[in-house]
């Protein structure tokens, strides 16, 4: 097997033999054993996928992925963060090429001194663009940029035979959009050609607000949504009665450079964040429970400013707060930690507001709480995103009642006309993602005839017989 | 596989119309479970254990096993994981047998260690490598506190679930890191059918109590469960007492 790349000696890395391993979502929950290969190129790729076996192959990146759609008990699982190089770059355009393993981290990193940011970012740095197209990710830019996808023009997709077809949304729109957001299950993303976001600055001016109750934060939301490029709410999930759904609501954009204070002038697109601690892997499971996240959102709420305030914020400490710690899904323990998302349309407000409340009255105690307003859907066959309100919660998989509330949750979310999130999902019934995906089976047909003998498989597609 | 709570989609039990199985069976398909295989012998009880797995909404489907034919094991047990993964396998067969008589005669003492020894030895060895395989699941292995320490009233059973429990740890052990997590369930002195008629002993327990340590044991991945929990405390402190005491102490148990 060689290890020779398309791109030049600089990356012909060393290919380590394949190990087994045991995997598991962000979450921690629900390991499975598999065979894990780490390819260093197209053609280690293809004759991993070719020679797979009857367990079949996924593919897997930076493992953010809550659930288990990045493993296959007893099959294979390609570790592609090794395929991490960026192919080209379009200063003019603001077009890239890169490989999958190419996490968004490492493209603001290479690409922001060029004043160009990712054109979408989750509330993680820390995933792969393989990754982010096979969710077709979205972040608290959805109402004004859409999903990730959406910003792809092209890419290469590695197929179950070993051949390789170049999809664009216009030449190809079937397989492109059972790709975004197909979970994996169509192919292997070899590169792809993405869109990246101008900016004239690497800061964020933020608007922050607290909000007395949901209805406030609805209500703010849709009023800041239409000047504001990035918008989010933070609930503290355990407030009852008059209070339920309080938190703060952030909406920001870019900032330009006039906007940023004198020294910041100087280098406006400085981007250098410092991981500042890391989790270590010893935590109770059990130690984040209703008592200590009801204090924890206490004193964040009362932190948020009563009036709105504005501030510069870095990327970092907008986007992505968490990655400040390492290994911050540790501090759950070893039980682990299940993240809950769903969108329900706009009309269906009173569904959100129920949901809420029986949460908050069941005290299931949530450390991120965070509710957004989505523009409307992308093509993806399996996308998630569709125009409405989406809120998501992280709960610890010790709480009590957790089954039967998140089974009612499902319900009312189906019956709303909504949907879960499969980049989520690690609990969800077959019976329901067949309901909230009415184009499930135009998924299905073009993924059987993409691969007709099942071989991109994973744990998630077993479970939900995807 | 298991989802992120614990619940469990696909079981099979081997030995599927004894009470503890139907009790276990039952609750898990009232939580989530959809696919039940019950492997055991043809038997009324086995049919009814289906009916009422069905009224739960699960797909149920039987299949003709015996414990004592160990070298159909392989050809009845392995083609059962290729029709798709199973999550959860059960080993609740076992037989209490007849002391006075086994120990009169030593073929149907015989019987009683083949069953739940060597019957659950070689069925547990051909699902453990087909779990292996699929890199995940649980095997649950039906054991007792008698296995701690059998007593003069019981010791041809208590020998043959000794025997099975130690072989269920190392299994156990040799599975560690493959995925496949065995747990191992030691109830006290269980009023089911097989006991109908027998004395009650202390901190007797039922099946549906078996069933929710089960259930609760699978949710957290649990190595060894005792129902109910706090006779692994009595039992520890009956391990080590001296022999001529304990005889006592079995003595008045009966």
């Amino acid at each position: 097997m060689g290890t020779e790349s398309l791109a030049g000696p600089e990356s012909a890395g060393r290919t380590s033999p394949p190990t087994r391993e045991r995997l598991s979502g962000w979450g921690r929950t629900s390991p499975s054993v598999a065979e894990v290969l780490r390819p260093r190129s197209r053609e280690e790729i293809a004759e991993a996928v070719t020679t797979a076996g009857p367990r079949g192959i996924v593919a897997r990146g930076l493992g953010r992925s809550y659930g288990d759609p990045a493993q296959n008990g007893g099959g294979r699982v390609l570790d592609l963060t090794g395929m991490n190089r960026i192919l080209a770059v379009d200063l003019d355009t603001g077009q890239v090429v890169v490989e999958p393993g190419v996490s968004l981290h490492q493209l603001m990193e290479a690409m922001l001194p060029f004043g160009y940011f990712v054109p979408v970012t989750p509330g993680t740095r820390h995933v792969t663009v393989g990754g982010a197209i096979a969710c077709d990710i979205h972040g608290k830019s959805h109402h004004a940029d859409g999903s990730f996808a959406q910003h792809v023009v092209s890419m290469d997709l590695l197929l179950a035979d070993g051949g390789v077809r170049t999809l664009t949304p216009e030449s190809e729109p079937e397989l492109f959009w059972a790709t975004a957001g197909g979970m994996g299950l169509t192919g292997v993303v070899l590169r792809a050609t993405l869109r990246m976001l101008p900016v004239e600055t690497s800061r964020i001016l933020v608007e922050t607000k607290r909000v007395a109750d949901l209805d406030e934060a609805m209500a703010r939301m849709t009023e800041t949504d239409a000047d504001h490029r990035f918008s989010v709410a933070s609930l503290d999930n355990l407030a009852t009665g008059p209070s339920l759904g309080r938190g703060w609501v952030e909406s920001g954009n870019f900032a330009t450079v006039a906007d940023l204070p004198a020294k910041q002038r100087e280098n406006p697109l400085a981007f250098h964040p410092k991981p500042v601690a890391s989790m270590p892997d010893l935590f109770p499971s059990g130690l984040l429970n209703r008592r200590t996240i009801r204090l924890m959102n206490l004193a964040n709420f009362r932190r948020a400013p009563q009036n709105s305030h504005t501030h510069i914020a870095s990327i970092g400490g907008f986007f992505h707060p968490l990655d400040a710690i390492h290994d911050w899904n540790r501090v759950y323990g070893p039980a682990g930690f299940l993240q809950y998302q769903f969108v329900v349309p706009f009309d269906a407000a009173s569904t959100l507001r129920r949901i809420v409340e029986r949460v908050a009255v069941q005290r299931a105690p949530s450390f991120v709480t965070v509710l957004k307003r989505f523009g409307p859907a992308s093509p993806g066959y399996l996308s998630f995103p569709t125009e409405g309100w989406t809120l998501t919660y992280d709960f610890p998989t010790g709480t009590p009642g957790l089954p039967g509330l998140l089974r009612w949750m499902d319900g009312k979310v189906l019956e709303a006309g909504g949907r879960l999130y499969l980049a989520k999902d690690s609990r969800m019934s077959a019976a329901d993602l067949e309901a909230m995906y009415p184009r499930l089976e135009a998924f299905r047909k073009v993924r059987a005839a993409a691969d007709p003998q099942g071989v991109f498989v994973s744990d998630q597609s077993r479970r939900l017989s995807l | 596989m298991k989802d992120s709570l614990g619940s469990v989609q696909s079981l099979l039990v081997l030995g599927g119309s004894s009470d503890i199985a139907v009790a276990t069976a039952r609750k898990l398909a009232q939580d989530k479970t959809k696919r039940i295989i019950l492997a055991a012998r043809p038997s009324e009880r086995l049919d009814a254990a289906v009916t009422l797995l069905r009224s739960h909404g699960a797909d149920v489907r039987t299949v003709d096993f015996d414990a004592l034919d160990f070298s159909s094991h392989e050809k009845v047990l392995a083609p059962l994981f290729e029709e798709g993964d199973i999550d959860v396998v059960l080993l609740a067969f076992g037989v209490l047998g007849e002391q006075a008589r086994d120990e009169r005669d030593p073929l149907s003492a015989a019987q009683v260690v083949q069953t739940n020894y060597v019957g659950a030895v070689t069925s547990s060895l051909v699902c453990a490598e087909a779990l292996r395989k699929q890199g995940h699941g649980s095997l649950v292995v039906l054991s007792s506190v008698a296995a701690e320490r059998a007593r003069k009233a019981n010791f041809i059973y208590g020998s043959s679930k000794a025997g099975l429990d130690a072989f269920a740890q190392g299994l156990g052990d040799s599975l560690e890191g493959t995925g496949v997590h065995v747990m191992i369930v030691r109830p006290s002195f269980v009023e089911t059918k097989m006991t109908t008629g027998r004395p009650k002993a202390p901190m007797s327990t039922t099946a549906e109590a078996v069933a929710d340590g089960i259930v609760e044991g699978l949710r957290r991945n649990a190595e060894m469960i005792w129902v109910p929990a706090p006779v692994r405390f009595a039992m520890s402190a009956v391990r080590h007492l001296p022999r001529p005491v304990f005889r006592k102490v079995a003595e008045k148990q009966g």
